[in-house]
Parts: structure tokens; C-alpha cells; sequence
């Protein structure tokens, strides 16, 4: 398929709102909060992506997930640049991604909770019971961005998205 | 333009930390006592690891010899490290290698934090970022440090040992030298008397909670962040730089 003419960059974020995000497949990259900016320099597609962790093996996948979408829909000219600032925060994990998060079982990040080396243990609810009942088993889960958590209820493994 | 040798040595430090702790940690992958601490090491490994690639990617653009990140780990020799030498000490049990996260942490937490505020962009935007999973590494070290010193007779006899084998190696945080004392007046870095003071209020209050006693001696190995190390770090290297001594620019 040929670029007829060049698409516009809301139409360009709705097509990488349908890229999953490698570890957590049913939100999308957009819903992760990891697409800075998305501008045309001439005929050059320039896509700003900030990494979520810093040794998040995700990361390397994302810019190639990225590039392959936009190339099945015939942008040939892209650029994937990387920024670190601002920082990536769980709060920049949109609503949307927040309850597809939920329904898929892992209990997404509570807004302003990102860490700090004194704050309190965030108040954490059981996905299946919706119980408060619950125990920290781990800080650290299945994949970096993820802590493990216990149903004290229904018995119920599951992860909680870090804050950070 | 001649490169910012300050700078460079000051990244290179940075950098070497993060990569030599990393490299360490990760030897307990598949060893730990419990699956969640096995999971929990490997993930602060990957932490540190992620960070090492902000600082010495960087640290190979001052140089501007065309070294990245890669090059500097694994195609120099044990003198060219910059890391201080409390990272290379051996992991020994679980109960060391927590307390010598801990006192890492505490440090590097503290560092960070002034740094995301340095006058150098980049500097500033890699301490932001890496700031934040330097607070999550220090709460859990600082929670199993009180656990098991505050824990039974046994743990709590392993953490005070612990203890007293790595004190001696923690003043060479903050023992600067002439690049480190250019660079705080540059607003580069902050005044690392700033950073210990912080350090000394984090560690007296864990290692309290811990019934920990903190060691009587006064003396201090330094030379790491010269480039004077250990036997360790040899070894270290040995088993990391191996693939690309043996099959250089290898690549998958
Ligand atoms: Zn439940």
C-alpha cells in the first residue's frame, strides 16, 4: 500500500491505541501513557517514546511494535526517538487503561500513590471479590512493573501494578 | 571541543555502580531462598542494570570517542572501573547481600534526589527517572534489614556481621576528590557532605528499628572511584565481559 498523502497525527494515535502493550496486552500503548509526541518533520514521521522502567526488557519490543504498525499502514519514514523527562509515573496510565486493566485481573496503580521512600502501604482491593482484605506477598511480580498481592477473602493470587 | 574529563569520570562512576551492583545481584537468580526474593533480586538487578545503559551511554557522548554503553562494559579492564568498592564485595549469605543493598540504596536514593535538580539536563532527567526505583529498591531493603535484624537470634547475629564487614566500605560514597568537588561547584553534583547527612539519618533510624549496632572502627577502604580495586572485580569481569572478549561485536 502506497502513502497517498500524509495522515494526520490524531489519526496516527488512534492506530497506536491499538498496539498492546507487550506485558499487559490488553491496553495499548497509548492507554500506558509511553507515546510523548507524534509529529511529521517533512516526510518524516517522528514518534517520541519514554521508557516506563529503566531496565524494562518491554522497551526494545514497543519501538518495534510501533514501527511495524505504522509500516502495515504504509508510513515508510519513521523515527523513534526516546525522552526520559518528564519521567514516566503510573499517572500517565489513562482511565480507559485503568479499568481494562482491572477487568483483565491486574489491579492497576491508584493515582498520586508513585512511591516515595516513606509512604504508606496504598489500600489494595481484591480484582475477583472486590474484597480489602488483602496481603503484600512481594513488592516485586511477574514482570518489572508488577507486585505480587494475596486475597485474605477468596484466596485469590493477583498482581497490583507498582506505583512508582 | 575538549571532552568534559570531570564529567566523564563522574558518569563513568555512576554507571559503574549500577552495572557492577547489577551484575552482582543478578548472581542470585535461581538461588534465593523463596521464589519472591529470587523474583525480587533479578527485578532490582534489572533496575540497576536499565540505569547503568542512562549513565555510561551518556558517559560515552562526553568522551566522544563512539563508545556507547555496551563498548564501556564490556571492552574495558579492570583499572578503567570507577565503581566504589562496596559493590564488587562478594554476596555471601542472603542477610549480606540485603545489607549491602541497603547501605547502597540509602546512598544512591539520596544522591539521586539532589541530582534530578543538577545543572546538567541530561544528569537531571536520568536521576528523575531513576530515582523513583531507587526509593521502591531502598523501602524493601530497608524492610528486610529491620525483619531480619529485628528477627531471631540467628538472623539477627548474620545481619550485625553483615554489618560490620561492609561499614568500612561505605565512606568512599562520600569521600570526594578533586572531580568531585569541581563538579558540586559547577551545580553539576550536589556537596556529597549533603548526601551523607541524609544517608546517616536513614541509616541510624533503619539500623535502630533493626537493634543494629553500627561498628566503632573509623577506617575506610577507598580507591574504587580511582580506579583501585579488589581482586572481585576481575572476577567479576571474567564471567561478564566474556562473550564480547571472546567473540567481539557479537550480537542477537
Ligand atoms: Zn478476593
Amino acid at each position: 500500500m502506497m502513502q497517498k498523502h500524509k495522515p494526520s497525527t490524531e489519526q496516527i494515535r488512534e492506530w497506536l491505541d491499538a498496539v498492546p502493550d507487550p506485558e499487559i496486552p490488553v491496553i495499548s500503548l497509548v492507554d500506558l501513557g509511553v507515546i510523548r509526541d507524534i509529529e511529521w518533520q517533512g516526510d518524516r514521521l517522528r514518534v517520541t517514546v519514554t521508557p516506563t522502567y529503566s531496565g524494562c526488557p518491554a522497551t526494545g519490543i514497543i519501538n518495534l511494535d510501533i514501527e511495524t504498525a505504522l509500516r502495515d499502514r504504509g508510513i515508510r519514514n519513521i523515527e523513534i526517538v526516546k525522552t526520559l523527562s518528564p519521567a514516566w509515573t503510573t499517572d500517565w496510565i489513562s482511565e480507559k487503561g485503568r479499568e481494562k486493566m482491572l477487568a483483565y485481573g491486574v489491579v492497576p496503580p491508584q493515582t498520586g500513590t508513585a512511591c516515595t521512600s516513606n509512604s504508606p502501604a496504598p489500600e489494595v482491593k481484591c480484582p475477583r471479590c472486590n474484597s480489602e482484605n488483602t496481603k503484600l506477598v512481594s513488592q516485586f511480580g511477574s514482570t518489572p512493573c508488577k507486585s505480587s498481592y494475596c486475597c485474605k477473602e477468596c484466596l485469590e493470587p493477583f498482581d497490583y501494578f507498582k506505583c512508582i | 571541543m575538549k571532552a568534559d574529563s570531570d564529567l566523564f569520570e563522574f558518569l563513568l562512576r555512576m554507571g559503574d555502580n549500577t552495572l557492577v551492583l547489577g551484575h552482582r545481584v543478578s548472581e542470585w537468580c535461581g538461588h534465593s531462598p523463596v521464589l519472591e526474593e529470587d523474583i525480587a533480586l533479578a527485578n532490582v538487578a534489572l533496575d540497576l542494570i536499565g540505569q547503568t545503559r542512562m549513565w555510561l551511554d551518556f558517559a560515552g557522548d562526553v568522551e566522544g570517542k563512539g563508545r556507547d554503553a555496551d563498548a564501556l562494559a564490556f571492552r574495558r579492564d579492570v583499572w578503567d572501573f570507577r565503581n566504589i568498592l562496596l559493590v564488587e564485595r562478594p554476596n555471601g549469605n542472603f542477610g549480606d547481600t540485603l545489607m549491602r543493598q541497603f547501605l547502597f540504596d540509602a546512598w544512591y536514593h539520596a544522591i539521586l534526589s539532589r541530582l534530578a535538580g543538577s545543572s546538567d539536563d541530561r544528569i537531571a532527567a536520568i536521576a528523575a527517572k531513576a530515582v523513583k526505583e531507587a526509593a521502591y529498591h531502598l523501602e524493601r531493603s530497608a524492610d528486610l534489614v529491620v525483619r531480619l535484624g529485628d528477627g531471631t537470634t540467628e538472623s539477627h547475629a548474620k545481619m550485625q556481621a553483615a554489618l560490620d564487614d561492609f561499614w568500612p566500605y561505605t565512606g568512599e560514597m562520600f569521600a570526594a576528590d578533586t572531580i568531585d568537588t569541581s563538579l558540586t561547584s559547577r551545580g553539576v553534583i550536589p556537596n556529597l557532605a549533603e548526601v551523607r547527612d541524609e544517608w546517616d539519618e536513614t541509616v541510624n533510624r533503619v539500623l535502630a528499628d533493626a537493634t543494629l549496632e553500627i561498628p566503632d572502627g573509623t577506617y575506610q577502604h577507598k580507591g574504587g572511584k580511582q580506579g583501585t580495586h579488589t581482586e572481585h572485580l576481575g572476577h567479576i569481569l571474567t564471567e561478564m565481559q566474556f562473550l564480547q572478549r571472546a567473540y567481539p561485536d557479537a550480537s542477537w
